[in-house]
């Protein structure tokens, strides 16, 4: 789960690292009131969205009075912001951050994520910051150190100084610096984060650290011990649809074609939207009913996938294991019949109860498409599309 | 002799009076599973299912003598059920429970080490289907009659797609030795690598079909493992070409945010270690006859 930067700085300030003074604004009016309230000469007006390029996408300005905040937070509000990391429909910008401008000397990169590898939490760091981590390992990947810290023993002094020097740091920089890491690596793992990114991380003109972006994530399932943080969930950010399916224990994602997918697993989710692909076909989405799924949740995927407008076929695969095949063609049967269907639906199932999900969609009497393997499954999906004039 | 379970393991059920673990249970049990008993603590000396239930996971292993473990514990309790086994000296557990925070499995991980090699336990998951040995037993929630008994070990990290290989392997008259779930978490017990060994070592065992997806490091280090040191062969399908950037896809792990961790990027790691990789989902069954059948004529 991602949260505003805002936020993001505010939980990192508590643990202990230096930001700019700042404040949040729900209007142009308010973010004018914002830069008067700070004060100095000139302030940085920055777009709350789920997403990092803000910069390259006009998200961010730097102004020069009270009136230019008012003026260009007033071109932010209810704006789609459309960043190199968002999709075509961009994210919708409900919040402003101004806060006082610094005065940059030198940019860093910090960052501290899972690593798959070691199975621990690597910290990430590079003297040159300001670009993307993707962009940085590309251009730059001499400059990134990275180190591991031992969860039985949490980040040491010791490790912290290393990277610091490593980066170059000097005098009262290093102390810190290692102040700065250290809290990074509590807030991580008192929060049950993921990632927190400080991007960039910089020397001012007076030659101290501070940070001027921050980005966390946090571990969807350790929300339940850490309800302050599941608080700060902003569904403005998110894609309706997905929030909407995971409200009802379906994990879905969208996707830019037309076969509607239902499927349990993820696995064999994942495989068949390959094997539609393979067959000539797009499919319009990931879709995992997850296991023991009722009637009731096969018509809510149903409905699910029938919000997408683009969605010309529907698949079904059913590899039953916790899952029963009758229960999935009742619900089959049932969505058919409550939503309306007129679409082609195509019905694959295997495993447990199969005979018996079979029989009940052979007798439902509805034009639907039974096949019995994935292959065939993407095939009939596929020839099933209406034909788009050429 | 197959691998994880055989005739002589004796399974506890770690939330066996939980509606989900009894369900399962007693699933196992029908299908000849040799389960002794169960542990949910504050129900001890209780029956369920005609077995004893214990507090503990170590009263359950003094008085059974089991070796193995299924965990069906909700996920805020999970990891700590799963240290219990391992300090009670539960060799093998299974654990099924997908949703268990990134940090206790980093924390159970490091605790695991704690034990000398002879007394350390192995733990398949979580998130996965299990583990099963056709004809023999199986912990998990898998359907059991699609597997056929055989001579090919399967490893995964899908349950459904496991399934899937399964059956279009008895489709063609392959059968399996073991099938093996690792689970489809960022950070999970045992990897590619680790089973692949055991099915090297395993007389029961002449190949391998092992199922990855998209994310994580584990199948570039298992293809070095099976060209360096495998002399079985192993058939591959990576599900997840289709699948954006960045996103998500169903499991925790199944995100694509490093380099070498597309579909396509591991697909050809695997080729380039010698690994025949199944060029769809719809052919992994015919992609091991292919293997199978250029091997018996060699």
């Amino acid at each position: 789960m991602d949260i505003h930067e805002y936020q993001a700085k505010e939980i990192l300030a508590r643990f202990g690292v230096p930001v700019p003074r700042g404040g949040l604004a729900y209007s142009p009016e308010q973010a004018g009131y914002r830069a008067r309230e700070l004060g100095g000469k000139a302030w940085v007006v920055k777009a709350q969205i789920h997403s990092g390029g803000r910069g390259a996408a006009g998200g961010v300005k730097l102004c020069r009075s009270a009136d230019e905040v008012h003026q260009f937070a007033g071109t932010l509000f209810g704006k789609q912001l459309v960043t190199k990391q968002t999709d075509a429909n961009g994210k919708g910008v409900y919040r402003v951050w101004v806060e006082g401008a610094s005065d940059i000397a030198k940019e860093m990169y910090l960052g501290l994520v899972l690593d798959r590898k070691s199975e621990r939490i690597m910290i990430v760091a590079s003297a040159h910051g300001g670009m993307e981590i993707e962009d940085l390992a590309v251009d730059d990947p001499d400059s990134l150190r990275r180190m591991t810290v031992d969860p039985a023993v949490g980040l040491t002094e010791f490790q912290a100084r290393e990277l610091s020097f490593q980066l170059g740091l000097k005098g009262g920089q290093v102390a810190q610096m290692v102040t700065i890491l250290r809290a990074c690596y509590r807030a991580y793992r008192d929060l049950d984060a993921v990632m927190v990114e400080i991007n960039p991380l910089v020397i001012t003109g007076t030659g101290d650290l501070v940070a001027l972006d921050a980005k966390m994530s946090f571990d969807t399932n350790a929300l339940f011990r850490r309800p302050e943080i599941a608080e700060l969930r902003d569904r403005s950010q998110e894609d309706p649809r997905e929030s909407m399916a995971g409200d009802h224990g379906l994990s879905y994602v969208g996707l830019d074609g037309d076969i509607g997918c239902i499927i349990n697993g993820a696995g064999l989710a994942m495989a068949t939207m390959d094997m539609i692909k393979l067959a000539g076909g797009e499919p319009a989405n990931f879709l995992d009913i997850g296991g023991g799924a009722s009637p009731e949740r096969v018509v809510r995927a149903f409905r699910t996938v029938l919000t997408d407008r683009k969605v010309s076929v529907i698949l079904v695969n059913i590899f039953a294991g916790i899952n029963r095949c009758d229960w999935v063609a009742e619900g089959v049967v049932q969505a058919y019949k409550e939503v309306g269907l007129t679409l082609p639906v195509v019905v694959r199932l295997a495993g447990t109860n199969v005979e018996a999900g079979k029989a009940l969609i052979a007798g439902s009497g509805l034009p639907l498409i039974a096949v019995d393997t994935l292959a065939e499954a993407a095939a009939a999906a596929v020839a099933a599309r209406p034909r788009v004039a050429a | 002799m197959a691998i994880l379970i055989t005739e002589e393991t004796r399974i506890i059920v770690q939330g066996m009076s939980g509606r989900i673990g009894g369900f399962h249970a007693a699933d196992m049990i029908k299908h000849g599973t040799k389960v002794v008993g169960g542990v949910t603590p504050g129900k001890g000396g209780e029956i369920h299912l005609g077995l004893p239930l214990f507090n503990t996971v170590r009263e359950a292993v003094e008085a059974t003598g089991a070796t193995a473990s299924l965990v069906f514990v909700p996920p805020p309790f999970a990891a700590d059920a799963i240290m219990e086994a391992a300090d009670s000296g539960i060799r093998t557990a299974v654990c099924v429970t997908d949703g268990i925070p990134s940090q206790d499995m980093m924390l159970l991980k490091r605790f695991l080490r704690r034990y000398p090699v002879e007394r350390k336990m192995r733990l398949i998951g979580p998130n996965c289907a299990g583990v099963i040995t056709p004809g023999v037993g199986f912990m998990g929630i898998m359907p059991p009659h699609i597997y056929m008994p055989g001579r090919i070990g399967i490893v995964g990290r899908s349950g459904t797609l496991g399934y899937e290989a399964a059956a279009q392997m008895k489709e063609l008259g392959i059968g399996v030795s073991t099938s093996v779930g690792i689970g489809g978490d960022p950070i999970n017990g045992s990897s590619f690598r680790d089973i692949l060994e055991l099915f090297e070592a395993d007389d029961a065992t002449d190949a391998v079909m092992m199922i990855g997806e998209i994310g994580g490091p584990q199948e570039a280090e298992a293809a070095a493992y099976a060209r360096d040191h495998m002399k079985k062969p192993v058939v591959a399908y990576i599900a997840g070409l289709s699948a954006p950037k960045g996103r998500k896809m169903g499991h925790a792990g199944a995100i694509i945010s490093a380099f070498g961790e597309s579909a396509q990027e591991k697909v050809e790691i695997l080729a380039a270690a010698g690994i025949t990789v199944a060029p769809d989902p719809s052919s992994m069954g015919v992609t091991m006859a292919r293997v199978l059948a250029r091997r018996a004529a060699a």
